[in-house]
Formats: structure tokens, C-alpha cells, sequence
């Protein structure tokens, strides 16, 4: 796997890391229960900081592209799992801000659409 | 356990004082220590290795300040001013600190000469600046260091040098156990290494976070004034103003609804010295 990450980037650092392993681990590159390298020797091969590569890796655990097993490293995930999870987020968040224009168009302030978004999540049982 | 420890720890000089300094590093991380010249770096680093009185708590490597001596194995420093006597050579040092240091490494001391090309008959004072630097540095990592201490280490060195070292500093950081304590005044290499980042100014510390969190704390205003009139005291933490508008360090927890940008190391902290009340 190829990493670069540019510092004159927009991006934040951990963001271009993370968004090159999910892009690896989406074309296959990366295969599922392959390791990420470690915290530290990536910290060490990219000269960043492994608090940076931890944001990474942590973020990419959340999202599940990998898993990360305590004291052996992080293994990447099956794929369907991780696609499946980064598309239904994807959907559920282009709704909300759909519903959250909507209602901005319709005069509501953000405590109004907080309060209607917390209705709608109790009327689901959540 | 930590590496560092330090709490309220004050000292005062005619024209000068150290106010309450506390910070911690955790083991296993490197921390930049920030500041303009004379802002109290050093003077913080000699209290840390008991080379000037202080009042408050420090404690190295889980060991209080006035017993370092019981891990001084552990902690290897590079001092800025502090260089070898210049009638010298590497070999003298080297049989020299064997003496010193009981975990000192005659072979891994050579072998660190010469990966920085240090010839080892050459007398110290035929030594350039970068030479002197990377022959503190070889010092510090010959013996059983877990922490290392550097006093602006990379200040004055060349680009290639800068680089020789920085890749040392994150060999040494392979090793979870180890740390750094790295000042600077300047940022650009060193920031991308360390993971916290502690900035003093005036001999107060204005901030001391991990790296990542400096954006989730605070951001960047810019627009105009009468926007920030609304948000709470203690919200605003540095003000420029320029004739189209002002910029304004803010921290986001107390910014309600106002668009920030992200707050970049070096932007947060001009505007933390020359825009601070």
C-alpha cells in the first residue's frame, strides 16, 4: 500500500491517511484481515506524530473498515461490511441535511429542529 | 505512568518568573515545548533537571525531581549551551562516560558516530554547530535513555542535519516506553512529529494539549467585530483588528453558532501572543 501525504493539502493529516486506507481497502488492495502497519512504525515512515496515526486508525475502527484487536494491531475488515455501513451513513446524513434545510425553510430555528429530531427518535424507541 | 510531570512549578529571577508551569507527558509520546526566545523554555528544563531551585512538583520517569539521580540512567539530555571540553575528541568522551554511565554502550555510541559522520580523533572544537549537536545527541542515546530532553536541538542546523535528526527522534519513539521533551521556537518540522504540543509565553503556559485536539478547541473567527460582541467573556482568547474586519482565536465551545475556521498551530498561537488581553 502506498501512503503520501501533502502538507500544503487542505485536508488535515489523519483525514488524508484515513482517506487512502479506506480508498485501499475499497479497491482491494487491502484485504480483508490484512494488518494496518503499526501506530509507530507508520508514525515513523510518514515523520508524523502517532497520536495523528491513532486519530486515523481510530476513526477508520468507527466507521468499520478495520478492527482493532488489543495488542496485535488493526485488521481490515470485510469489505461489504465496511461499503455497507459508509453508504447507509451517507444516505442517512444527506436526508437529515435534506430535512434540515427543509425545516429552515419553513421558519424553524436549530433548538426547533433539535427537539423535532429528538421526537422522531423516541417515537422509534431508540 | 508518565514521563513528566510538572505542577505549579514557579521560579522567580529579578526580571523574570516562571508562573505555575504545569504540563504532563504521557510515556511513550514526544512533546514540542513552544516558545519565543526567553519565553522560559530553558529555565523549565534546568527545573526539570534540578539545575535551578524552583517552588511547585516535578516528578521524571514516576520519580520526584530531587532524587533524578536515581534515574538518571533513563534520561538523556541535549542542552543548547552545555557542549563537551573542546580539547577532546569522540574517543575521549566515549571512555570518559563509560565511567559515568552504567548502562553506557561503547559499541552503540560508536556506531551512532559514525551515522552522523563524526570522526571520532577530530577535536571537539574543529567541530561545526551541527557536528556538536549530533555528537550531544549520540551522547544521550549511548546509555539506557527512556526519556530524552532536548533543548532546542535543531535550531542553527542545516536542513540535512535537521532531518539526521528528527529521523533519530522517531527511532528512538519506536520503543513505547521511550519520550521526548523537545523545545523549539520554531514549529514547521517539528510540529508534524509531536503529539502534544505545550506553549509558553512570558513564562506562563498558554496551552498544553495533544496536537490532534487543537482544532476541536478552538478556531478561527474572521469577519466582523460585531458578531463576537454576543459571545460569553473568556470565549474570545486573541483579537486582531485590520481594516476590513477582524480575526479572532475562539473557542468553539463557547462559539455557539458562529462559522470558525480551523485553528492551524502557528496562526493560534500569533494570535495568542500578539492579540491576548
Amino acid at each position: 500500500m502506498k501512503l503520501s501525504i501533502s502538507s500544503a493539502a487542505k485536508a488535515p493529516i489523519y483525514q488524508q491517511i484515513k482517506e487512502q486506507i479506506q480508498a485501499a481497502i475499497l479497491s482491494g488492495e487491502l484485504q480483508p484481515g490484512e494488518a494496518l502497519p503499526s501506530l509507530r512504525t507508520l508514525a515513523k515512515e510518514l515523520r508524523i506524530s502517532v497520536l495523528t496515526v491513532t486519530r486515523a486508525y481510530t476513526e477508520l475502527e468507527q466507521e468499520g473498515f478495520v478492527a482493532n484487536v488489543q495488542g496485535k494491531g488493526c485488521f481490515v475488515q470485510g469489505r461489504e461490511n465496511a461499503l455497507l455501513r459508509e453508504q447507509l451513513l451517507r444516505r442517512a446524513e444527506s436526508l437529515l441535511g435534506e430535512g434540515a434545510a427543509l425545516a429552515r425553510q419553513a421558519g424553524l430555528s436549530s433548538a426547533e429542529i433539535h427537539a423535532m429530531l429528538t421526537t422522531l427518535l423516541q417515537e422509534e424507541g431508540v | 505512568m508518565n514521563a513528566l510531570e510538572l505542577n505549579r512549578v514557579c521560579k522567580q529571577y529579578d526580571t523574570f518568573a516562571l508562573d505555575q508551569v504545569s504540563f504532563t507527558l504521557p510515556r511513550g509520546y514526544i512533546m514540542g515545548f513552544i516558545g519565543e526566545n526567553g519565553a522560559g523554555k530553558t529555565t523549565t528544563i534546568k527545573a526539570i533537571l534540578g539545575l535551578v531551585h524552583y517552588e511547585g512538583d516535578i516528578s521524571v520517569l514516576g520519580c520526584p525531581q530531587e532524587e533524578i539521580t536515581a534515574v538518571k540512567e533513563q534520561v538523556g539530555v541535549v542542552l543548547e549551551e552545555a557542549t563537551f571540553p573542546e580539547l577532546l575528541n569522540a574517543r575521549d568522551i566515549n571512555s570518559i562516560l563509560s565511567g559515568v554511565y552504567k548502562t553506557w554502550d561503547a559499541g552503540r555510541f560508536t556506531s551512532l558516530l559514525q551515522r552522523f559522520a563524526l570522526e571520532e580523533k577530530k577535536r571537539i572544537k574543529d567541530y561545526s554547530r551541527g557536528m556538536k549537536m549530533k555528537l550531544a545527541l549520540a551522547v544521550a542515546l549511548a546509555h539506557d535513555s527512556q526519556l530524552l530532553i532536548l533543548d532546542e536541538p535543531t535550531s542553527g542546523l542545516d536542513p540535512v542535519v535537521r532531518e539526521e535528526v528528527l529521523d533519530m527522534l522517531l527511532e528512538f519513539i519506536q520503543n513505547p516506553n521511550h519520550s521526548i521533551l523537545i523545545s523549539s521556537h520554531i514549529l514547521s518540522d517539528l510540529e508534524r512529529i509531536c503529539d502534544y504540543i505545550t506553549f509558553i509565553h512570558q513564562g506562563r503556559i498558554l496551552l498544553s494539549l495533544p496536537k490532534e485536539e487543537l482544532n476541536q478547541t478552538y478556531g478561527i473567527y474572521q469577519g466582523n467585530e460585531e458578531a463576537l460582541q454576543r459571545l460569553p467573556k473568556g470565549a474570545i482568547l486573541g483579537l486582531r483588528r485590520g481594516q476590513f474586519g477582524c480575526q479572532a482565536l475562539v473557542l468553539r465551545e463557547a462559539a455557539g453558532n458562529l462559522s470558525l475556521e480551523p485553528a492551524e498551530l502557528e496562526e493560534t498561537m500569533v494570535l495568542m501572543i500578539k492579540g491576548g488581553k
